[in-house]
Formats: C-alpha cells, structure tokens, sequence
C-alpha cells in the first residue's frame, strides 16, 4: 500500500491563466515529500492536482501526465472519484463532518461507499485511530461529535477519516498551519508514522517542520506576480537545506528571499 | 525612521490621559441606542396587540372539548356551539399536499442552483423564474390553478386544488431559504467528502443537505405558516363546508380562514364573533405547533453536542 507518483511535463490552467508551469517530479512510495515555496507559488494548486481536486474549482485544467505506478491519472475513462479512493487529502483547517460523531467521521469515507458491515466499520475505525494517534484520547466518547474536539485533535481525526480508506497516497495541504506547536508536533510524529504505509505529500510554509519530517523537498517559485509558478529544485531533503543547487533555493531557506 | 523613536524620552513623568468619551460621541451613542430601542418597541407593539386582541377573545371556545372534536355542521352564525374540527382538518390536509408537493421540488431546484448550475445560463433563469414567483400575489396563483384545472380540465372545485395554487406560493419561499442555507455549508466539507474518493451526489445527500438541514426545515416552515393563512386561494378554488370532509378530491372542505370569513359577515353577533377569534387564535397555535415540532425533528435529527 503506496506507490510511486511520476509527474512529467505537468502545466495547471484557471481558465486562460496558467497557474503551474512544467513541473516533472518522481516521488518514491513509502517517503515523505515536502513542498515549499512563497505563498502564490502553486504548490496547493499543483498538490490538489495529484489527486485531481483541482477540479472543483470550474475552469481548472491540466496539460501532462501524472502517473501512479503506470497508470495516468488523466488518462480518458479515469474516474476523478477512483483517483481520489486511492488519494487521499488532509486540508489546512480541519474539516470533520459537523453532524457526524467521532465515529461516523472516521468511518464516513467507507460508509459513504456503501460498507455496512458493523464489525468491519468497528475495527476500522479503531485502527485508524490508533493511526492517527488519537484513540486514547477519543475511545471514551466515540459517539461525541467531531467537531466537538480541539483544533489538534480535529485534524487528527480528519487524518484518520483519511486514512481509514485505505490510500496509497496522502495530500497534506498545511495541516499544521492552524494548530498549535503541541498539535503540530503530534502531527509531525504522525507523519513520521504514517510514511510506513503510505506515500505521504505535504504542503508546508514551516521550513523547520519540511526539515523535520520530508526524506525530500521541492521548492517552487514564481518569478513574478501573475507569472505561472514553477518547481524551481527538488533533492533530499538534507540537501535541499545544506548545499541547494540552486540560487533561488538558497535565498529563500536563508531568509534572504524578495 | 528610527528618529522619532530615539528623540522620545524613555518616560515623560505625564500619564497618559485614557478617560472618558468626548461630549458628542457620548451623545450620539446615546441617540443612537435610544433610536434602536424604540425601534424595538414599535416593532413589537403591532405583534403583542394581535397576540393579546386573539387569544383573550379566542382563549375561552378553545378550552371546550367541542371546539377541537365537532364541525360547524348545522350551527347557524347566532347560535353558539359547534367546534373547528372541520376546519382544523382543512387547514392540515390542505397544507400537508402543498408541502409533499412543494418541498421536494424546491430542495432539489435549490440543489440545482447551488450545487450544479453555479454561474450557467439555465440557472440564472431558474433563479430569475424563483423571483418572479416569489412576487405573484395569492389571488393571481389561484386564478391560474382556476383557469387550468377547472377551465381547461373541466375538474370540480376540491382542496387539491387549492393544495396546487398554494405549492406556487410555498415553493419560492422554501426554494430561496433552502438555497441560502446550502451556500452557507462551507466548501471545505464537500472537499472532505471528495477527498474520500465519495461521488458528488452521495456527497450531496449525506454531507451537505444534512448540515443544512435545521436551516432547511426553518425555510419549510416559513412557506407551510405562509400558506396556511392564505384565503383567496380557498375562496376561489373550494367552497367553505360546515361539514367535516377529508377528501381532498372531492366536494367542498372547511379550512380556518375560509371559516373566519364566514363568521366575519355577522361580527355584530356574538357567537359569530367568538368563532372568529377562536378560528384565529387556533390558527397562530396551529403553526407555532408545527414549528415546534420541525425543530423537534431537526434537533434528534442531528447528533447532540456534548
């Protein structure tokens, strides 16, 4: 469970406006990849492109192929509901199910698809908790709502709803950026744990945390207000915060950026 | 930059004068609450004069057992007696055809709006139609209900009828409210749902409808308490009957403002008069009761917080 993610010759569209400009990137199953880069870069816009989320937003489109494990993504006849079964998300605030409890939020992602199966629902989701490090807090008052919990605690259900589907792959678009050090920190523990089974992307404005939990990093740039943004460098992450081969890459994990 | 920092003496030895408001600030803030309150207070002086003139000339027909359990059937306007069982069932059977009619087509048009025809040409013309509809006068919805079902289908005065000139008036009302509601389900949540590879209709039906759904049921019973109180549609499309019937295809049906205005046309007479206000204080218990019950539902229907 996780696979390997080829990006080649990869443009983003709003309409006439290109948002994304030829990025081509490898991401190795089992890792954790980070994208950095000033706000307004496209690194949202090119993550929500993995799993073909962009898409809700009318008028979106995109040039170039996303392979995972051989099969394209945009191929004709793929189903964006298919991809994103295999894709999983975990967006920059937590957003449980405001009328669903702990329980029915976890489980909401294979009750939606049409399990019934109360055994299975049951043993789901107390692995999917346990994932995501939240079952010792939440065993006792499963049936409590998830919007009832704390910021911290909300994302990390939000986690587990993502990760009781079983993917191949998680987006993570700054899912720490609305929580608090402490929170945060559980969610990078998290990180670390969850690149065990799966192949793990995340968005992130916090270079210290992109240091912390990625195996490799890709920064993105744009060269000006209104010009598409583009992968400027992407390298392990040692690296990408030691020796960048880039100058670009350099100034902006320095400070000295703008 | 940095000079008006350095030129400032690290303290002055003067305190800093933070009291008080200016003179005509506190001025205006005082007019200005003043104004708010009696705006308040005219507001509610028209509400607590209807409530107070209904139920104290209304209150005392409606504690007899009477009033709940028998017609008007053979209870001519100078007698007292009889009850508003008629009208009662009227009323309700009336409104509930209107609102299994009216309800599904407006939570799906407002669905349509909303979810799927954002910014396209057929939606605008949707919500154009919606407003227009809003604005057509009862009697007007009625008259056409008239002209086709008994002038160009030839049928016979019924409640249904009725039921059908008042789903044109429910059906905007509900239709806007519910529209509003769904707008206010952030997007974050519909991405949730995508994101767990769930399609968008079943996303639809399970994640966004239900956490609009106490705002949807508040818009259900706005249209049901607008149309309960309409009467030209009743005077136009079923005769009033003193009787009980509860056969919306067939023969006249009592309903409580047909049965008002019956009464209505011998004020002077006390028992008539006394029926009139009875009829009218049912009426407002009638929809406070409804409301309470939707808000009943929409609360089990939610999960409780904490």
């Amino acid at each position: 469970m996780a696979k390997r993610i080829e990006v080649s010759g990869l443009n983003v569209y709003y309409g006439d406006f290109k948002a994304v400009e030829d990025v081509s990137m490898t991401i190795e199953p089992r890792s954790v990849t980070a994208f950095i880069g000033p706000s307004g870069c496209g690194k949202s816009t090119y993550l929500r492109t993995l799993n073909r989320m962009h898409e809700v937003i009318p008028g979106a489109r995109v040039e170039g192929k996303v392979l995972l494990d051989q099969q394209d993504l945009y191929a004709t006849g793929v189903d964006p509901v298919a991809v994103r079964r295999v894709v999983g998300m975990v967006f920059q605030r937590p957003n449980p199910f405001p009328t669903m409890s702990i329980f029915d939020n976890v489980a909401s992602g294979l009750k939606l698809n049409g399990v019934k199966d109360k055994k299975k629902l049951t043993e789901v989701v107390e692995a999917s908790l346990k994932g995501a490090n939240l079952w010792n807090e939440v065993k006792d008052r499963l049936d409590k709502p998830g919007a009832g919990l704390s910021g911290g605690q909300q994302q990390r259900l939000c986690i587990a709803r993502a990760i009781a589907v079983e993917p191949e792959v998680i987006l993570m678009d700054e899912p720490c950026s609305a929580l608090d050090p402490i929170s945060t920190l559980a969610i990078e523990d998290l990180i670390e744990k969850l690149k065990d089974k799966f192949t793990v992307v995340i968005v992130t404005h916090n270079m210290q945390q992109a240091a912390r939990v990625s195996d490799q990093t890709a920064f993105f740039n744009l060269a000006a207000t209104g010009k598409p943004g583009r992968l400027i460098e992407i390298a392990p992450t040692k690296q990408i915060f030691s020796n960048p081969s880039e100058k670009a890459t350099e100034d902006y994990i320095t400070g000295r950026f703008g | 930059m940095t000079t008006i920092v350095e030129n400032k003496p690290a303290y002055d030895g003067k305190a800093l004068d933070l009291t008080g408001r200016s003179g005509s600030r506190a001025f205006k803030n005082t007019l200005a609450t003043v104004l708010i309150v009696l705006a308040f207070v005219v507001a509610l002086i028209p509400l607590v004069w209807i409530l107070w003139t209904v139920v104290s000339k209304g209150y005392h027909l409606l504690l007899s057992a009477d009033w709940w359990s028998q017609s008007q059937r053979g209870v001519t306007v100078r007698r007292e007696g009889g009850g508003a069982y008629h009208a009662i069932m009227g009323t309700l059977i009336m409104a509930l055809i209107t609102a299994v009619i009216a309800v599904p087509i407006a939570i799906m048009g407002a669905v349509y709006l909303v979810e799927y025809g954002k910014g396209t040409k057929a939606a605008r013309a949707v919500s154009f139609m919606v407003d227009i509809l809003t604005g057509v006068p009862s009697i007007v919805a009625a008259l056409f209900i008239y002209a086709v079902w008994i002038t160009v289908f030839g049928f016979n005065r019924v409640g249904f009828a009725v039921s059908l000139s008042l789903v044109l008036l429910m059906l905007p009302v509900v239709l806007r409210s519910t529209e509003e509601m769904l707008k206010l389900v952030p997007d974050e949540l519909r991405e949730a749902s995508y994101a767990l590879g769930v399609p968008k209709w079943k996303t639809i039906l399970k994640v966004v409808v239900p956490t609009a759904f106490g705002g949807i049921i508040t818009g259900v019973m706005l249209g049901l308490a607008r149309v309960m109180g309409e009467t030209a549609p009743l005077l136009i499309l079923v005769g009033y009957s003193k009787n009980i019937n509860t056969n919306p295809f067939n023969g006249f049906m009592g309903a409580l403002p047909t049965m008002i205005n019956q009464d209505r046309t011998e004020l002077a007479l006390q028992p008539a008069a006394d029926r009139v206000w009875a009829a009218a204080l049912t009426l407002i218990l009638l929809v406070l009761v409804l409301n309470l019950l939707a808000r009943l539902v929409a609360r089990f229907s939610t999960i409780k917080s904490k």
